[in-house]
């Protein structure tokens, strides 16, 4: 264990900002909720109303655990925020512990470090309690931050002990999973879906076989029954699972290699498969993964989103805060929610569609421009084929995510016709999306290490759409977002205007970087 | 259109590329004709991988003279690449793409490849292409780019430090593979840090500082232009041995002497030890070690400017008759 410390001490330092940005973000997921129930509902009626409408939601429960007392905020908190951040914490421990173990190996720095006079447990060690405190500190300013607000400390202790365990739970299969293969994706591969798992289990569990719910850590954490009448022993389910998982990944270590796993990486093809004979076949090959696994999600967030059905009123609630937020206060209010929530899916669609912007300069920044371009394959054509899976992507995404949602929709209300309808309103998005897309093109024909800039207009899009009706944000503010010149489908009608001229600007924009490209040298 | 004579691949003239405020290219000149192994020397950030990328048409010159083939390495860039293949020093692969993958790809790209060359060359090279990108070692991953390069129908190669990574084994096989290259009347550009394979494959070389081509010629002729030591058993020691022209470091001890000669007039110091009755006689050539560091080698560095660079000057007038 020689030297634990001082690699504890360097990824403390390593990880600071990480530190920063997981607690904040996850204190926010819990606090926020507290702040939005209590601002969405008047009074206790409305609050009773509402309640009822969501634990009658099969769909909900299913996302977010058994419905317990939802009508208190620290229930509403518990139910809405206790899944998902025990998900946080998971990807959180997953990354950390990746990033300390497998990772340093594959690239191998860890050899040179235990070179050194350290001892053998000593990086594994510090990975696992950098993971650990990093835990800690998440469960406490989660605790804090709901004493801070005002919610019963006992429970909001218990809430945030409970999150700590979790992400220990996932700390330790992240690092048995980071033992038992040989490289870091396929531990991230194999670690997340532990986590999916326990998702996945609690949810069937909760709606309709109870005993799943048991076999799942989140599931362990959400029985702890916070602002319900709290109870500590299935903290120590979680405790133990933990400790069963760590003492495997330490066992499995013992009996390894370096640098071997368990799970043998299986060989690959020999040959090149016919399409992989152009930018386009290898855009698609290098993107493809990405492709799916978001298309996934979206399909999946639009029938979650859709199977709300038409009695949204009870959910939203009367207040001004909720009609700003939910209905941008205009129309109908079912329209008007769904409007909403189209924006939001195509706010999701432009994670993938910036991000897929993004591959270019990643590809170059890693070197791996230089052979390619040294073949007969021109420089604009390589960049044309990752263009082509961006918007092709892009398309598919809002498509996706619009049938999703219409399908559900239509099956919870028997609205057939809202199937084209969402997947129509879904699609009059597209210019806006890529847009986005489009101005990370742009930064990346002139200027390639400032492209991650893009995602700057995606906070303040998606700023304008969650906050600008509830903080009266300046109109110039807002008039920044692509989002907020289109017509706010189904709740207007939609209008042909800005839609072309959204397009003609993504295009522009686009060209713009691809030129550009042509002309400047390759890092 | 202009018609240009195509006895040179590579025409460079005076080609400047800076970077910011770096000048990594300040007029360099370099001529590679058809069907030679031309050497390409430097230290490190001297410039030569620059030079190979402006060749490819990855960097823009800011000024002078390029030509490949004749033609704009710039403007005619995916053109003119269907002719040659690169093997880059760094060869970074996609990580879940596995070498065999990639080979076909590059080929493909490049317009084709020689199928029983392909396997050929997996087998001499002993390459797993089954394994995925993130998996193999440097050696391994300069191995695929090695048979990407080596299993197409090109008339030049562009090598930016191939063997780093390869054991001495793989090596010999590169060396192998090279000479059949050349011996079908292609040409290579081989930028390497390992004098001894430069010495073993290159007809000519060309040795770059700080962006600018200092010396360049057959290795022959190279050598001509330092000096060879030499040690002799003489019966008598004549007089007047540093005073020849050209002689330096003379260390008489006895019978035995020790002198350093430049190369271009050893004939009269040869003469002049030859009336003393030579018992014995060792003559060292100039390694190309010795050329490298003459450029390089700080201790010489301060000579080059002091006399040295003069008499090298005059040599050069002299060694062409």
């Amino acid at each position: 264990m020689t030297g634990t410390l001082t690699f504890l001490r360097a990824f403390l330092r390593r990880d600071r900002w990480w530190y920063v940005w997981w607690g904040l973000g996850v204190a926010l997921l819990y606090v926020s909720q507290a702040w939005s129930v209590d601002g969405l509902y008047k009074t206790q009626a409305e609050f009773d109303k509402a309640a009822a409408a969501m634990e009658g939601n099969a769909a909900f429960i299913a996302m977010a655990g058994p419905a317990r007392a939802l009508n208190t905020t620290g229930g509403q908190v518990t139910w809405q925020a206790a899944a998902f951040g025990a998900i946080c914490a998971g990807l959180m421990s997953m990354f950390l512990i990746g990033r300390h173990t497998r990772a340093e190996e594959e690239s191998g720095r860890d050899e040179l470090l235990r070179a050194a006079p350290v001892g053998r447990y000593a990086p594994m060690t510090a990975a696992l309690l950098n993971a650990m405190i990093a835990n800690v500190v998440l469960g406490v300013v989660v605790s804090a931050s709901l004493i801070g607000y005002g919610l019963a400390s006992a429970d909001s202790i218990g809430l945030g002990a409970g999150l700590t365990l979790c992400g220990w739970f996932f700390s330790g299969t992240a690092l048995l999973a980071a033992q038992l293969t040989t490289s870091t994706r396929a531990a991230y591969g194999l670690a997340g879906s532990v986590i999916g798992l326990a998702y996945a289990l609690r949810a069937i569990g909760d709606v309709s076989a109870p005993a799943l719910s048991w076999l799942s850590p989140i599931g362990w954490y959400q029985a702890m029954h916070a602002f319900s009448g709290l109870r500590w022993w299935p903290a120590l389910l979680l405790g133990a699972g933990a400790a069963v998982a760590v003492a495997a990944g330490y066992a499995v270590f013992d009996r390894r290699d370096f640098g071997a796993g368990v799970v043998a990486t299986r060989p690959g093809p020999a040959r090149a498969a016919r399409g992989l004979q152009s930018g386009l076949g290898l855009a698609w090959r290098l993107q493809r993964p990405a492709v799916l696994a978001w298309l996934a999600g979206l399909v999946v967030s639009g029938l979650s989103f859709g199977v709300m059905g038409d009695n949204v009123g009870d959910l939203v609630g009367d207040s001004d805060f909720s009609k700003e937020m939910m209905l941008q206060g205009r129309g109908d209010i079912v329209d008007a929610f769904y409007a909403t929530l189209i924006v939001m899916l195509s706010l999701l669609a432009c994670g993938f569609a910036i991000s897929s912007a993004l591959r270019p300069p990643g590809e170059e920044g890693a070197g791996r421009l230089e052979s390619l371009l040294a073949t007969a394959l021109p420089r604009s054509r390589w960049l044309a084929g990752h263009v082509a899976i961006t918007v092709l992507g892009t398309v598919a995404m809002l498509l996706g995510s619009g049938l999703g949602l219409g399908t559900a929709y239509a099956l919870a209300t028997g609205d057939s016709g809202a199937i084209l309808r969402m997947t129509g309103a879904m699609a009059s998005y597209l210019p806006a999306v890529l847009v986005l897309s489009g101005f990370a093109r742009l930064l990346y024909g002139i200027a390639p290490r400032a492209a991650k800039v893009a995602w700057l207009l995606l906070l303040v899009a998606s700023v304008v759409l969650l906050f600008g009706e509830v903080l009266k944000l300046p109109q110039w503010f807002r008039d920044l977002s692509p989002f907020e010149h289109l017509a706010f489908v189904p709740a207007e009608s939609f209008a042909w205007g800005p839609f072309v001229v959204l397009s003609v600007l993504a295009v522009a924009l686009s060209v713009g970087g691809q030129l550009a490209f042509r002309r400047r040298d390759i890092a | 259109m202009v018609v240009v004579v195509a006895d040179d691949v590579i025409d460079v003239r005076g080609l400047v590329k800076t970077f910011g405020s770096v000048r990594a290219l300040d007029g360099l000149d370099l001529t590679i004709r058809t069907g030679e192994v031309h050497g390409f020397l430097g230290p490190n950030g001297a410039g030569k991988s620059t030079t190979i990328r402006v060749l490819l048409g990855l960097l823009r010159k800011d000024a002078g003279e390029v030509h490949l083939f004749g033609r704009d390495p710039w403007r005619d860039a995916a053109e003119l690449h269907r002719r040659l293949a690169y093997v880059p020093g760094d060869v970074n692969l996609w990580p879940n793409l596995t070498g065999g993958e990639v080979i076909d790809l590059l080929g493909r790209l490049r317009g084709g490849l020689d199928e029983r060359r392909r396997a050929d060359l997996l087998e001499r090279f002993e390459l797993d292409p089954t394994k995925k990108g993130r998996s193999y070692s440097k050696g391994n991953r300069q191995k695929v780019a090695l048979v990407a390069a080596l299993a197409s129908d090109v008339e030049l190669l562009l090598l930016d430090e191939p063997t780093s990574g390869l054991d001495p084994l793989m090596e010999s096989v590169f060396r192998g593979c090279i000479e059949e290259f050349r011996a079908d009347g292609h040409t290579v550009l081989l930028s390497s840090h390992i004098l001894a394979e430069v010495e073993h494959l290159c007809d000519r070389v060309s040795i770059i500082r700080s962006g600018r081509c200092v010396e360049s010629g057959s290795l022959a002729e190279l050598r001509h232009l330092t000096r060879t030591s030499i040690t002799a058993d003489l019966e008598s020691v004549p007089a007047g041995l540093d005073a020849l022209p050209g002689v330096h470091d003379v260390d008489i001890d006895g019978h035995r002497v020790q002198l350093q000669v430049d190369t271009a007039r050893l004939d009269p110091v040869l003469d002049a030890l030859q009336t003393g009755g030579v018992r014995s006689l060792q003559s060292q050539p100039p390694t190309l070690e010795d050329l490298f560091l003459r450029h390089y080698g700080d201790r010489i560095e301060k000579e080059v400017e002091e006399d040295v660079e003069e008499d090298v000057e005059e040599d050069k007038e002299e060694a062409v008759p």
